[in-house]
């Protein structure tokens, strides 16, 4: 029955919310147009209220099983039934499964005359039947002002009109009334004044030869809703309120890291390259080669057998196709192998909005994994700084909710300016500004990353050289004077280096060849030394034998004759000691 | 659709003819005030002005519903003038009799021989 769009509050009655089943309008709104009562839809003509109408029954029926009485009192049914078929909506389908009810009503002033007191019971008991053979839970009434013009009593048309809408209430119907928007009223006729619990501005605007549309809820009682301008568009599948996506940020984020497609630009990046579904923006002036890195991120993602997208804002796709080939990457073989799709579109061909639209069906349809917009800043054409930021920030969140990773590329004007992307890059995660450094006659580019959320990242400028092969990045030489030296003055810087180095090394080889010789000379030296000293020991150990050998014979000769006289003296002693007793 | 209707017609055409001049249809809701003043208005009409030579069917759109719809009926009374052709339509409890007689054009055999 009822359905409740939040459950958490469930002591206080909350305003019911009917599901309008159409895209973006129940975020705006917070779940949808309150159930049971009427809502006003208003604007100028041609402004698509009719098809609101029709959208919010077919959507009704078809997603949420809700019955739907549509009462015209301009268009015939036949009529209606074509205007819609281009958007797949199939009325007379509808009406066979009696499931919907169109009642046009021809009222014509010149057919009808006012004789008195009336009623518009008439209009009542043709609604009631019509709602009971369907049992509908949604009624459209458009445009009921046409009774003003058909009728002459207004104090009987208002009186009536009330007591419709009362009774619509009664009815439990959620009722959607259109109505043509005024000069300094919503609607003609104040058709506001009946119908007060939602009101709903449709407007279409032409901003620098550019139609948008755009959308509003006025009022809304009893319930918080969006209250900006929301742009809207009527594509081939009906109305399409933006933001189409959730409009908080609760996007699930991957921490998976991939390659850019250029190696030293990945190890620019602490990790080697970008957080998958990350976006990445590359400024930089005309010719800097943003759509060559592009091209190589593409490159990379096919590698991987990832599938792209690449939105080409300014070249036709064989164009962007045959560009890069000059630099070796081969884009047509990945269109024809299903991983890429070119898209190209002139951006004041039609408003922001439907370039959106075009965008979002394309990554609906193809459903990449990484997606390049190149470049952005020819968006600036299509629409105000301000809608073209605003639809950026929907694309991104859209692409981040579903971990698209996105590249896009933006010109900037005049070196080292960042204006006009200021907007953009804080939407952006990386940031990558590419610069012309124009020195000694020639111009050369620059690499720098300004930022990488999340990550670190190099601070160091790198050279950009587009070889046969792709992108280099060379690492830049830092002048005595602090100033960069890139191109020729690097080649030149690197040419003195390289001498500087080759003498060093010849110098090295130099004192190292001294060095050994001199350790030959010296060890030479020390072996003839070693074998004189050898020599000498040898001479010196027999002369040391002789004379040990000498001094012992002398020692024992002396021995000898010690102890010869030693006894010979014994004797003496012994004769003298008996001598002397005696 | 003219068969239709009087197989469903609440009241009987009131003949004075075998085929009248005037065949007029009133659409009312009920038996409101308004309704049988409709019914009552419209009846002294015609016997004031095309006596005997006009039926009126009755049509109370609260049986038959869906007849608001194939008949284009929006407010009630509605008095339809089926015959002669062409169509009209005059909308109200009829007690305007000038505004009546002039948007059922009731008076064609006077306002004829003065031309």
């Amino acid at each position: 029955m009822r359905r409740q769009p939040k459950p958490t509050t469930p002591r206080t009655p909350v305003l019911a919310k009917c599901p309008s089943g159409i895209r973006g309008l129940d975020a705006v709104t917070g779940g949808g147009l309150p159930r049971g009562r009427p809502t006003l839809v208003c604007g100028g003509s041609g402004c698509g209220k009719t098809l609101f109408g029709m959208e919010f029954l077919v959507r009704g029926i078809e997603e949420h099983g809700e019955p739907g009485v549509f009462m015209c009192f301009e268009e015939r049914e036949r009529e209606l039934s074509q205007n819609v078929s281009s958007l797949g909506f199939d009325l007379p389908g509808l009406i066979r499964e009696h499931k919907l009810i169109i009642d046009p009503v021809k009222i014509e002033r010149a057919d009808i005359a006012e004789t008195g007191d009336y009623s518009l019971d008439g209009l009542f008991i043709r609604l009631g039947a019509a709602i009971q053979a369907v049992g509908a839970k949604r009624v459209v009434l458009d445009t009921i002002e046409t009774l003003f013009g058909a009728l002459s009593n207004l104090g009987i048309l208002r009186a009536e009109l009330r007591r419709l809408f009362e009774w619509l209430k009664d009815q439990g119907v959620t009722t959607l009334v259109t109505g043509e928007r005024g000069d300094r009223t919503l609607t003609r006729q104040g058709l506001e004044e009946y119908v007060s619990d939602c009101v709903v501005v449709l407007d279409q605007r032409i901003t620098d030869q550019i139609a948008t549309r755009r959308l509003r809820i006025v009022k809304y009682r009893g319930s918080s809703h969006g209250s900006n301008e929301y742009p809207f568009l009527i594509d081939e599948n009906g109305f399409c309120v933006l933001p189409i996506t959730d409009i908080n940020l609760n996007y699930k984020v991957s921490t998976e890291i991939v390659s850019t497609g250029i190696p030293k630009l990945d190890a620019m990046f602490s990790g080697g390259g970008y957080y998958r579904g990350s976006t990445l923006l590359i400024t930089g002036s005309a010719g800097t080669g943003k759509t060559s890195i592009a091209s190589h991120f593409v490159d990379a993602a096919c590698r991987r057998g990832e599938r792209c997208v690449f939105f080409a804002l300014e070249e036709s796709p064989d164009q962007v196709a045959r560009n890069m080939r000059s630099i070796g990457l081969d884009l047509s073989r990945w269109v024809s192998v299903g991983l890429l799709r070119l898209v190209a579109f002139r951006p004041t061909s039609a408003g922001l909005e439907s370039h959106l639209n075009n965008m979002l069906k394309a990554v609906e349809e193809f459903k990449p994994h990484v997606v390049i917009i190149d470049p952005l800043s020819s968006l600036d054409s299509a629409g105000t700084s301000i809608d073209v930021r605003s639809m950026l920030m929907r694309v991104i969140d859209l692409f981040k909710a579903r971990t698209i990773s996105t590249m896009c590329t933006s010109l900037t004007v005049g070196e080292g300016s960042d204006a006009g992307v200021t907007g953009v890059s804080s939407l952006m995660d990386s940031w990558v500004v590419l610069h012309n450094v124009e020195a000694g006659g020639e111009r050369t580019r620059t690499l720098r990353i300004m930022k990488s959320r999340g990550r670190k990242h190099s601070n160091q400028a790198r050279e950009l050289v587009m070889t046969d092969k792709g992108i280099d990045l060379v690492d830049v030489f830092v002048g005595p004077d602090g100033t960069i030296l890139v191109g020729s003055a690097r080649t030149s810087q690197e040419q003195i280096d390289r001498a500087a180095a080759l003498s060093a090394q010849q110098d090295i080889r130099r004192k190292k060849a001294h060095l050994l010789r001199r350790r030959k000379s010296i060890e030479a030296q020390i072996a003839q030394l070693q074998a004189e000293l050898a020599a000498e020991a040898e001479d010196m150990g027999l002369e040391i034998c002789e004379d040990e050998a000498n001094s012992l014979g002398r020692t024992a000769t002396r021995a000898a004759l010690a102890a010869e006289r030693e006894s010979a003296g014994r004797q003496a002693v012994a004769a003298q000691t008996n001598g002397g007793k005696r | 659709m003219t068969t239709a209707f009087k197989a469903r017609a609440t009241s009987r055409p009131v003949r004075a003819k075998p085929s009248p001049e005037w065949e007029l249809r009133l659409y009312v809701a009920g038996q409101s005030p308004q309704s049988m003043a409709a019914v009552a208005n419209l009846r002294a009409l015609c016997e004031a002005h095309v006596s005997g030579r006009y039926t009126i069917e009755i049509i109370d759109l609260f049986k038959t519903p869906h007849l608001s719809r194939e008949d284009q009926i929006v407010a009630v009374p509605t008095v339809v003038r089926k015959l002669p052709p062409p169509m009209k339509k005059v909308i109200g409890n009829l007690s305007n009799t000038e505004l009546a007689l002039v948007g059922l054009q009731l008076r064609p055999a006077l306002s004829r021989p003065r031309d």
